[in-house]
């Protein structure tokens, strides 16, 4: 992976937030309003993958299928979630990357993993950013992001992909 | 991004406290009518996003929870008030830019029988306590779950916000960031004249 983090203002905006979140761990039951834009813009364009060429690797045969995890909500997970695809905690929060990071502890640095999280608009998902630098920091070469513009329901489960629900 | 607006008007109204100014609601049914096609269109909507939601023109599927305070949340004891049903998240930056207008409309609108009620699909109560608090909102908040998500039809994605008017159909559904200027002519049309 050849990008760097710290080249451009955005990106610097987002390195400030995983301070703060970092920060906030000491004090779970605070709450900050989160206005301003999401965290997306901490993963390079590159580094999406689009719901139809995800469609298109889980139909297909072999070893080229990802491990899928999940990193937003645990409930929007119970009520619909990609099959074979794993909660792995929310991005947004310091216990979800902890989760996160013992998720992905025993899996090859090489290993192709896909995150997707769809509870909110693309550009205001606050979990996919902080999950995608996780994996980034720990050494992951191979990860993807799942680019939905709006939501899981919208660009996932509208569309007629596969879909499996936990209740 | 555009909201995704899901819409359509009721073609009939059940018998009401309005009916003896059949006129004046029908003009403003009429009205509400062409606000929501525009607003439709507005969006962007093709035919299958503004016609897409089972659950418009339909009844509001009824749930009892308890609230923050511990209080009983019946939905259906809100019948005869027009009900914005919202459902959100803490983590929901979208959410957050909502829900200060509709601790204004609760306010300004809440002596002609608006009522405003929140359903958290947050995983921790605290965090919603905390924002329950901060952004000192005046109207009930009740965790959501599964079920209810489910009873909705699948909220999968926020914020999503139901307009019920005050025969318990729904009316409208945003999804999305919504235009809240449009939300509020739209409620308006739904309360009863001064």
């Amino acid at each position: 992976m050849t990008f760097t983090f710290v080249s451009r203002p955005s990106v610097a905006v987002g390195l400030a937030t995983m301070v703060l979140l970092f920060v906030c761990a000491q004090c779970p039951a605070q709450f900050t309003p989160l206005t301003g834009p999401g965290s997306t813009n901490l993963i390079p364009q590159a580094q999406l993958i689009q719901p139809e060429e995800l469609v298109h690797l889980l139909q297909g045969t072999g070893t080229g299928k990802p491990l899928l995890l999940q990193v937003g909500s645990h409930l929007l997970f119970d009520e619909a979630h990609i099959p074979g695809s794993v909660y792995a905690g929310a991005g947004s929060q310091p216990a979800g990357l902890q989760q996160l990071q013992s998720m992905v502890a025993s899996f090859s640095k090489t290993k192709f993993i896909v995150l997707y999280c769809g509870c909110c608009p693309w550009d205001r998902c606050p979990n996919l950013g902080p999950a995608f630098k996780q994996l980034h920091d720990a050494g992951f070469t191979n990860v993807k992001v799942l680019y939905m513009a709006n939501n899981l329901g919208t660009d996932w489960v509208a569309k007629g992909y596969p879909v499996e629900r936990s209740h | 991004m555009n909201a995704v607006i899901s819409q359509r008007i009721a073609g009939k109204a059940a018998p009401g406290p309005e009916e003896g100014h059949a006129r004046p609601f029908a003009l403003r049914r009429f009205a509400l009518t062409l606000l929501l096609v525009a607003a439709c269109l507005a969006a962007g909507g093709t035919h299958d996003a503004c016609a897409a939601t089972s659950l418009v023109h339909k009844r509001a599927p009824e749930f009892v929870r308890t609230d923050l305070d511990h209080k009983r949340l019946d939905l259906n004891a809100y019948r005869g008030k027009v009900v914005l049903l919202n459902f959100w998240a803490t983590w929901c930056a979208p959410c957050q830019v909502e829900m200060p207008s509709f601790v204004d409309w609760q306010n300004k609108y809440g002596s002609r029988g608006l009522q405003v009620i929140g359903i958290s699909l947050d995983d921790d109560p605290a965090l919603v306590r905390s924002l329950y608090g901060k952004l000192k909102l005046n109207y009930p908040v009740a965790m959501g779950d599964v079920k209810l998500g489910n009873l909705y039809g699948g909220v999968l994605g926020l914020p999503v916000t139901y307009l019920i008017d005050r025969h318990g159909m729904i009316q409208a559904e945003y999804q999305g960031e919504a235009d809240l200027g449009k939300i509020e002519m739209q409620l308006q049309l739904l309360l009863p004249s001064h």
